[in-house]
This record gives C-alpha cells, sequence and structure tokens, in this order.
C-alpha cells in the first residue's frame, strides 16, 4: 500500500467554515474535493499537505442549473453529472466530448469541476474546456465573491488566481446564439492523461465567427489559451482553409516537452491536428444551431 | 479431432467431467470474499518497509539508521550489515547468480532494497523510511544492453570474483550454424531485422507481499506468501537461512495475478523473515504499486538480430543473434539446463533446413528478474521474433503472409516432429488451424476492404501471427530448476461418502484450477465435480511440486491428477470386485460405475465402493482399506500448443492512434477440459498481449532512473483497447498427455503481440515503406515510423 504522510482532517459543514478553516491554517491546509489528484499525490509523498479540508458535505456547491442567461455549475458538481447534463449537451457540447474521455467511470463518480481546475494541471481536459467555453469562475473568500474570467485564472503550473483563504465555488457559462464547440483527444490508453487535447468554441452570427475560443491541454507548462488563432478566426466564416491555418497557429503556440507520451515535434503536429479537428466539429455544432 | 468453430452453444446441463463450467472460486472473488495476503492480521503483527535507491548505481558511503530507530513506532532498522550476521546479506537467485537481500557495497539498480524498517503499523514503517540518512557516490549507469558490453562500460558486478566485464553468461548457441550458412547461400530471398522486445512487466493486480510468523518455542516457521511455487520457496528458504525445511510451512491465500511476477524469492521476503526469527512476532511486509514496478520480475527486454530466407516459395532458413538484458541480478526463470531459456524454440511452425540461435546475456544497472511473463521461458521472444520475420520474408517475395506460412508449415504427417533446434513437437494439424482462423476473419473480404481504404488514404492493416509453444516443463531427464525436477505430485483421497478431496502440487493465481481439477477427477471416477474439493497452496497439505508457471499446471498437475485418479479407479476396480463376487478382469467401467461384462445391471458406484472400501466388510486380499492414492507424475515430454491468430488494426493517419478493430484467435491446446475456463484464458492473455504489442513499457533515462513506476506512467489496457475477441478452436490431442490436453494459459500473451505489430506494418509498408516499428506501438512511435524515423524504445 502506498502511505500518505501524516496528516490532520477536518469536515467543513459550510463554506463560510471552509473559509474559515482555509483562514485558521494558513498555507498548511488543502482543500479536498473528489481527491483524485491530491491523494495520489499525497501517496506519492509528492505533496504533504498538514490539514486537509474536506468539502465533500457541501451539497450547496452541487448542481448545474440555468439563470440570468447563464449556465451555472456549482463547483462540487462531479464529473460524472457533467457528463449526463442535457443542458450542457446542447448548449456547449465540448463539455460531453471531454467527460467521455476524462479518465474513468470511478474517478468521474468522485472528482469536480472545481477540483479539475484548481489543480490547474496542464495536462487535465475541463481547463482547457472552461478556457475555450469562455467561462467565468466565482471566487469567494472570507471578504466576498469575486468573478474572473478563464483568461485570468491560470496563473502558472498548477497555479490559478484562487487566493490564500479562497475557495472557487461556481462556474459561469453564458450562453449565446449560434454556438457550437468540441473537444478533441488523443491518449494512448482510454483514461490515460493526454498526449493533446483541444477545445473550441465558435458562436457564428450570420455566416461568420462572431467570437472564438480555443485552448490546448498537456502541451505547454499551464493551458494554452490560443489567442492568435482566435483573432485570425473573429469575423471570418468558417471554413477548413482558415481551421487549417488555425492549426498552424497551435502548432506554433505550443510550447510541448518530450515525456513518456510523445516527443516535442508529435506534439506540436497534435495540438495542430487536433485544433483543426476541434474548430471543425464546433463550426458543424454552430452550423446546425443557427440553421 | 472435431474443429469447432466458434463457440458451442451453453449448456444448461452441468457436467460431470470435462464441459463448459462455471468456476467454484468466482463465488468468492466475485463477492469480494477472497482472503488475499494483506487481509490476513496475526495477533502481535508488525510491518515492515524497504528503503529503495534513488540511485541506478552507486557506492554506499555511509548508512545512518539512528533517527528512523528513535522513531517511537519503529521496533528495528535492518541493513546489510546486520544480515551479514546471520549470513543473510546474500541469496542465489533462481539463475544460480547471487542477489543481494539488502545492498552493502553498492546498488545496482534504481529501487534495490538498501534498509529494512520494521515498526508497529505500516504508516509509521513508511514515514520511518525518510529518517534513515544514506550518503552515496554515484557511479555511472548502464541502462543498454549493448552499451553495456563496451570495454569501457562500468563494471556492474564487482562483487563476483574473476568477473570482468558485463557479461552474464558465456554465449548460448543452438542449431547447426554451417548448415544453417548452407541455406543461405542457396535462398532465393533473405531478409534481416533487428527488433526489440522491449522490457515491460507483469504488474498483477495484487503486489507481492509476505507475513512471517517464526515461533521461537517450536521453531516453527509459518509462512503466508502468494507465490507460484510453494514448494520450491520453501526449499530455499531451508538452504538460504538454515531452516529445517519440515518446520516451514508456506501458505498461499488467495492470489490476485501472478503471471510470473511472484515466482522468485525477493529480498523483502528474506527481511521479513530474517525480522520474525530476529524479533519472534510476525512481520508483514506488503509492497507498494511502485516497488513492484521498480524492483520485481520484469519480462523480456531481448535485443533481438533476425535474418530469415527462403528457397522456392518456403521458408528454408532462420539465424538469430539475441542480447538477454538480465538486469543487475542474473535472477531469470528457466530451467538449469536452458540458460536462455525456450529461445531456441524460435523455428516456430515451419519445417526448416537450418538455422542458428546464439544468446549473449548481460547485466545492466535495471531490475533484475527476467521472469516468464505468462511464457514459457523466452517463448514470447522466440514467437515474436520469428512471426515478424516470416512477415518481413513475406513483404520481400510479394508473398501473401498466410500463403508463405501455409507453404512452409510442419505438416501433419511429420509429427512427432524434430526441429532444427532439437525440439519435438508433440502434433499438429497447422494448416487446419490456420484455415479456421482465415475464415473466422473473412481475410479475403478484409484484403479486397483495405484495397479499397487505401485507395481513400485511410490506413488499414491485417496481421497474422502463427505460434508454435512449448509448455509444461518438464521432462525430469532435462528440466529442472535448482536442481529441483520439474515434476507434480496429486494426492486423491475418496471419503466413505463418496465425496473426495485432491491434492495438488500447482496452486491458482486465477487460473481456475478449484474447478479444472476436479473436473478431471470427475471425468475419471463419474462424480459431480462439486463432490470434488481441490486443495493446493498449502506446503503442508499437498504434494511436493514445482507450482503455476510456464502453462505447466495442465500437462504436469493435470497430468498427475489425471493418473491419481486412474490409480483410485483401479483400486475401485478390486474392491467393487469383492463386492460382485466376480474377478476384477471381468469389470467394465462407465463414468461412475464397475460393472460385470455380459451383465450391466450388475455393477457398483463408485460411492458404494467407497462406502465399503472403510467398511468393515470383506475386503480383496492384500488390500489395506480406503480409496486413495499418491502419484509423482513426470511428463515425458513438454505439450506444443499452437494457434492462428489475426489482428485487424485501423491509424489514424494525422495521429498514429492504433485501433485494434477486430482479433481472431483459434487456439489449438488439444484437449479442452473445460472450454470456458480456456476461453477465459485466451481473453485474459490476448488483453495482455494488446498492451504489450500498444503501451507497455519499462524505460530507464540515461542516469538508470525508471520512468515507469506507476499505473499513470505504466499503462495496461483496458476493455477499451480490446476488441470483442473471436475465439476458434481445433482440436489435435497431445498424444502423450494422459487426457490428451496441452497447456494454453500462454498462448493469447505469446501468439498475440506478433499479429498486432505485423497488422502495424501491414498497414504502413505500403503508404509509408515502413518495414518494422518496436513495441509498444504507442501514437508517437507510430507516427515518428509514419515520418520515416522510427525508434527504438529507451
Amino acid at each position: 500500500m502506498q502511505t500518505p504522510a501524516p496528516f490532520e482532517y477536518e469536515r467543513a459543514t459550510s463554506v463560510e467554515g471552509a473559509i474559515a478553516a482555509l483562514e485558521r491554517l494558513g498555507s498548511d491546509a488543502r482543500i479536498i474535493a473528489g481527491g483524485h489528484s491530491l491523494l495520489p499525490m499525497m501517496k506519492l509523498r509528492l505533496a504533504s499537505p498538514e490539514y486537509l479540508i474536506d468539502i465533500n458535505d457541501l451539497a450547496e456547491l452541487a448542481y448545474i442549473r440555468e439563470q440570468d442567461g447563464e449556465i451555472r455549475i456549482g463547483a462540487m458538481t462531479r464529473h460524472v453529472d457533467l457528463l449526463k447534463s442535457e443542458l450542457l449537451a446542447r448548449r456547449f457540447p465540448l463539455f460531453r466530448d471531454a467527460e467521455t474521455v476524462i479518465a474513468d467511470p470511478v474517478v468521474r463518480n468522485r472528482g469536480t469541476i472545481g477540483g479539475s481546475l484548481c489543480q490547474a494541471d496542464a495536462a487535465e481536459d475541463l481547463s482547457a474546456v472552461c478556457s475555450a467555453a469562455k467561462a467565468q469562475v466565482v471566487i469567494r473568500g472570507a471578504e466576498g465573491e469575486r468573478v474572473v474570467g478563464m483568461e485570468d485564472f491560470h496563473v502558472g503550473p498548477f497555479m490559478t488566481a484562487v487566493g490564500a483563504g479562497e475557495i472557487l465555488t461556481e462556474v459561469r457559462l453564458r450562453m449565446r446564439r449560434g454556438a457550437g464547440s468540441g473537444h478533441e483527444k488523443v491518449e494512448r490508453r482510454a483514461g490515460d492523461w493526454a498526449i493533446a487535447a483541444a477545445s473550441a468554441a465558435l458562436w457564428v452570427d450570420g455566416g461568420t465567427i462572431d467570437d472564438v475560443g480555443i485552448a490546448l491541454s498537456a502541451v505547454g507548462v499551464t493551458t494554452i489559451h490560443l489567442t492568435r488563432a482566435e483573432e485570425l478566426l473573429r469575423g471570418k466564416p468558417p471554413s477548413d482553409e482558415l481551421f487549417a491555418q488555425a492549426g498552424v497557429i497551435a502548432s506554433e503556440d505550443c510550447s510541448p516537452s518530450a515525456d513518456g507520451r510523445g516527443p516535442i515535434d508529435y506534439k506540436r503536429h497534435l495540438a495542430g491536428v487536433l485544433t483543426q479537428r476541434a474548430l471543425r466539429r464546433s463550426a458543424a455544432r454552430a452550423l446546425s444551431e443557427e440553421a | 479431432m472435431a474443429v469447432v468453430e466458434n463457440l458451442p452453444s451453453p449448456s444448461t446441463e452441468r457436467p460431470i467431467g470435462f464441459g463448459r463450467l462455471k468456476r467454484k472460486e468466482d463465488a468468492r472473488f466475485i463477492r469480494g470474499k477472497g482472503t488475499y495476503l494483506d487481509d490476513i492480521e496475526l495477533p502481535g503483527m508488525v510491518h515492515g518497509a524497504v528503503l529503495r535507491s534513488p540511485y541506478a548505481h552507486a557506492r554506499i558511503v555511509s548508512i545512518d539508521t539512528s533517527a528512523a530507530l528513535a522513531h517511537p513506532n519503529v521496533a528495528a532498522v535492518v541493513t546489510a550489515k546486520d544480515l551479514e550476521t546471520l549470513g543473510l546479506a546474500w541469496m542465489p537467485t533462481i539463475s544460480y547468480d547471487t542477489q543481494a537481500v539488502l545492498a552493502g557495497d553498492k546498488v545496482r539498480f534504481q529501487g534495490q532494497e538498501v534498509a529494512f524498517v520494521i515498526a508497529t503499523d505500516e504508516y509509521s514503517a513508511n514515514d520511518a523510511l525518510a529518517l534513515i540518512d544514506v550518503e552515496y557516490d554515484p557511479l555511472p549507469a548502464v541502462v543498454n544492453a549493448r552499451k553495456a558490453l563496451d570495454a569501457d562500460a562500468p563494471l556492474i558486478r564487482d562483487d563476483k570474483s574473476g568477473q570482468a566485464d558485463n557479461l552474464a553468461s558465456p554465449t548460448w548457441e543452438a542449431g547447426d550454424e554451417r548448415a544453417t550458412e548452407r541455406a543461405f547461400a542457396e535462398a532465393d530471398h533473405v531478409v534481416s531485422r533487428d527488433m526489440i522486445y522491449p522490457r515491460c512487466h507483469p504488474a498483477p493486480l495484487e503486489t507481492c507481499g509476505i507475513i512471517a510468523d517464526f515461533n521461537p518455542e517450536t521453531g516453527q516457521l509459518d509462512i503466508y506468501n502468494g507465490n507460484q511455487a510453494p514448494h520450491a520457496h520453501r526449499t530455499v528458504y531451508a538452504h538460504v537461512a538454515g531452516l529445517a525445511e519440515h518446520m516451514i510451512r508456506i501458505r498461499c491465500q488467495d492470489i490476485g495475478g501472478g503471471f510470473g511476477n511472484k515466482v522468485p524469492v525477493y529480498p523483502g521476503y528474506v527481511c521479513a523473515i530474517a525480522g520474525s526469527i530476529v524479533a519472534g512476532v510476525p512481520v508483514k511486509w506488503v509492497e507498494n504499486r511502485s516497488e513492484n514496478l521498480m524492483s520485481t520480475g520484469f519480462a523480456r527486454d531481448y535485443i533481438m538480430r533476425g535474418e530469415m530466407c527462403s528457397k522456392d516459395g518456403k521458408i528454408t532458413g532462420l539465424r538469430v543473434d539475441a542480447i538477454a538484458d538480465h538486469g543487475a541480478f542474473d535472477s531469470t526463470a528457466q530451467p538449469t539446463k536452458f540458460p536462455a531459456g525456450f529461445f531456441h524454440i524460435v523455428c516456430g511452425s515451419y519445417d526448416l533446413q537450418a538455422s542458428h540461435v546464439k544468446v549473449k546475456a548481460v547485466y545492466s544497472n535495471k531490475a533484475p528478474g527476467g521472469v516468464a511473463y505468462r511464457c514459457s521461458f523466452r517463448v514470447t521472444e522466440a514467437v515474436y521474433l520469428v512471426e515478424r520475420m516470416v512477415d518481413a520474408l513475406a513483404l520481400e517475395m510479394k508473398a501473401d503472409p498466410i500463403d508463405l506460412r501455409m507453404r512452409s508449415f510442419i505438416a501433419a504427417e511429420q509429427f512427432p516432429y524434430e526441429t532444427t533446434t532439437g525440439w519435438t513437437y508433440d502434433s499438429g494439424e497447422y494448416a487446419k488451424t490456420m484455415d479456421v482462423a482465415k475464415k473466422i476473419a473473412g481475410y479475403d473480404d478484409l484484403r479486397r476492404e483495405q484495397a479499397e481504404k487505401r485507395a481513400r488514404g485511410e490506413l488499414m492493416g491485417i496481421g497474422v501471427s502463427f505460434f508454435t509453444e512449448g509448455v509444461g516443463a518438464g521432462p525430469r531427464k532435462h528440466m529442472d530448476i535448482l536442481g529441483l525436477a520439474m515434476n507434480d505430485g496429486a494426492d486423491l483421497r475418496v471419503h466413505p461418502s463418496g465425496k473426495a478431496v485432491v491434492s495438488i502440487s500447482a496452486q491458482t493465481q486465477g487460473q481456475g484450477h478449484e474447478t479444472t481439477f476436479a473436473q478431471i477427477v470427475a471425468e475419471e471416477l463419474g462424480i459431480p465435480p462439486e463432490d470434488v474439493e481441490v486443495r493446493h497452496g498449502d506446503t503442508d497439505k499437498s504434494p511436493y511440486g514445482l507450482g503455476t508457471y510456464g502453462s505447466r499446471s495442465t500437462p504436469v498437475s493435470g497430468g498427475a491428477v489425471a493418473v491419481v485418479s486412474r490409480k483410485v479407479r483401479d483400486k475401485a476396480r478390486m474392491i467393487a470386485a469383492t463386492m460382485l463376487e466376480t474377478r476384477p478382469e471381468d469389470l467394465a467401467w462407465e463414468k461412475g460405475r464397475w460393472y460385470v461384462k455380459g451383465d450391466p445391471e450388475k455393477g457398483a458406484m463408485i460411492e458404494d465402493i467407497a462406502a465399503r472400501a472403510y467398511s468393515g466388510e470383506p475386503m480383496p486380499a492384500d488390500f489395506e482399506g480406503g480409496l486413495d492414492a499418491q502419484v509423482i507424475y513426470d511428463p515425458p515430454n513438454l505439450t506444443y500448443p499452437y494457434g492462428a491468430y489475426i489482428a485487424v488494426v485501423d491509424i489514424d493517419p494525422d495521429t498514429g492512434h492504433v485501433k485494434v478493430r477486430r482479433f481472431i484467435a483459434v487456439d489449438d491446446c488439444g484437449v479442452r477440459i473445460n472450454p470456458m475456463v480456456v476461453d477465459g484464458q485466451i481473453h485474459g492473455g490476448l488483453a495482455e498481449g494488446v498492451g504489450i504489442a500498444l503501451m507497455e513499457l519499462i524505460s530507464f533515462d540515461e542516469e538508470g532512473n525508471c520512468l515507469n513506476s506507476s499505473f499513470m506512467d505504466y499503462l495496461i489496457p483496458t476493455a477499451l483497447e480490446c476488441p470483442d475477441f473471436e475465439l476458434g478452436e481445433t482440436v489435435t490431442p497431445c498424444p502423450h498427455h494422459p487426457l490428451g490436453a496441452k497447456g494454453v494459459g500462454e498462448s493469447p500473451t505469446v501468439g498475440s503481440p506478433p499479429a498486432i505489430v505485423n497488422a502495424v506494418i501491414d498497414a504502413l509498408y505500403e503508404p509509408h515503406g515502413v518495414e518494422h516499428i518496436d513495441m509498444p506501438c504507442t501514437p508517437a512511435r507510430v507516427w515518428a515510423a509514419m515520418q520515416g524515423r522510427p525508434e527504438p524504445p529507451q
């Protein structure tokens, strides 16, 4: 058995209580949600937090609902619920694309969207999904709430805008007309981390791309926001040639490193291929939405 | 010799004897009621943990255990120095090498055992590991077997006197070098390929572990340890630790997979035993996943160059030059007289004119092991090489790979057939089996589909392998391990009520022994399998034998059970004759009953005979009473199962991702005792073959760091990577096995990787000119090959 180092454990009964515990215990404390990243790290002794604050009892953070023209997803919503949500599948199908290939059912039953985003592992899918979908996240601390766009959320490897004494509580997706989205991933085996993955979302209005989001997983130290490719696409009619150009930019603008999943040139190549595929799939969905 | 295509329809009747029957053991397994090593708690038990080397090669300057000893829950910290005083610092391997139990002079692979902590609980034992201060002086590491042979390569085994290089044993040869040269000189076509069967790991879901419980009052050592050869382990412990063999009892509880990984004796076992002897309390040690992957018996790691030639459209010659990477200590599993295992079965299923095989074995700064992972001692490497070579030759000849095989097969009438490397194959009708596979696959339609897809730029490949294995080691005159003949025993007792207990030398790690061996007794005695209890895995309750690996359970232990059942049946005949007041020779047998020839109404059922055997009624003269027997079975030869496998793959031309779309496996393992168990074995082995072909790899960086020490980095396949396996069978009975049966457990793991790689090459050769890809065929490696840059695995 792999055994973690000793730690103290506390079970939060409210968001306020969890925040208070974080403030009290300081930087030696970690929030534990699904635990599917944190616990393996602790068992391998790559992480040794002194305190764990368990927020699994916070049922008030588990929801997917429509409100004020947005889809709002509570931070404790499990992968399996994102996978099953018809609302998300209709409005943001890239979630279902991604959830189908995230880990395995055991992990999906426990892992949460908040945990995935806060872990901010560059190889993780939902960070790219939320970036492409132009999501905003709600971060709550003792002083109150603030809303941060995904473009400002990732601040470094495994680092996010969530500060000391704060908890991510909600993910918000603005519903707009003419939306289409898709997520594409290549992995060595079902449930493995991506060799590379690409998320895309398009909003088509009157035959031209009104807005677009593209993000890549596993090809850099953080989730890659392909802003240069987004600028290229915006205002133009969707076409395979345009998407091929975006793919070239994706290959250029990612910064993968070589590992057991593949060498750098292959990962750059994949970033391009998957960006094109995600865009093509998004466009097909957006155009059928618009029609 | 009926050819049965696809599965027979399931029968609702429970067979008395052979037939499809759900496994007895599944009742507890599927309910989570099995008892594995870590489920066992003994009073007063303490826990061990192993400190392992972070370096692949380094001198140990000093070890300071004082801080660990100061931990309140730590009872002892054992180092090589402590073991030296007990004479246990080094232990013999199963290949007559020596292996450090705990490293004293230097560490020779990353993950090597350096110290053993004993604490009141597992958590404390692991916490204390961080408190041990070891000062290392790092040395350059050797991780590439070819470089290990360089003149300036660092010497790994400086502990061995007279060892001046990294050669682990003298070059071993089989076949006829000059005759092979002639065959190549006369050939029409010659091909050569360099290929690597990369290091992979059996990775059983239950890792290795032990509980050692020494009783200082009685001198009895009780060992709980899921291993594949408990009797042999007991003998080894007796020799290594100087303990009396009759005072050692090993119990194998339920075992969560072995696959060869649980054949060797590991340093952690010796430490736990030493700890229990010194402390006088039970010591439990269970390794974690990383320890299992980094330090225990790996598999394969063969670097091979093959050359094959043909004349008049038929394969005629084969030449192989191989380097075996044994890691830091040679603890390869193989019979003593076969230093390269059964690798020289590399002539495969073909009637060759000549062949010649050379194998060099080297040390490297990698974990020791070289276990036969679901493989009879290097048969897997051999089959991979020959089946890849046949496809390479077919490409060169522009021949269909099935046609070339068909033209070159050993013909049915040539059996028993002596190969050019000295094996005597028992039986086979290869062409028939190949035909069945071809038919199930719809081979010609597949080729048409491939041509259409190729025209559209799609990548589809069809790969064939036809393997012959030698399994069931083995005949006493040829095969032993550490001087122990590779024979098995069986002990059958039929009780007064007609219910029976059969004790066998082999024990299950999931193969279904409790069902299959009951069915053998049932078949031979005509009593229901549920009335036969199979005892195994406890050295106090089972006859001596060498265990379960190398597909030897049915060939050897199965033979023993058949023979012991027949002995009991003969005894029953004597008793029946007395009961029926006739002579034994006047009786005839039908399942479950002896009856009077010519008067079939007059007879005695086996349960009536059993009751009589233990009764006060008159007995035959010179008859001791009871209905039981005991045998040792010395198989006259190996059994030679074979099969025809066809894989169909689709490759994403943009990403290099390989999908195995179909897999057809037609196995001939002789008579099938429980076809459902056989199917299960084949399914499991094919899944492992998919894993080895597509994703499994233990690799190292240049400093000797193991890069695959968790299931995040060492991938094993899931159901999603496996197609719906299409099985078929032919039945060519084994002429020398009492039941006509051959081993089968390993066939699918042995036969499937070359079929998949051949399919990948079949997809890529024409459009991209790819002649070879080493496993694993990961997307990145396939894509690199498509760019003209194939890379060997590191």
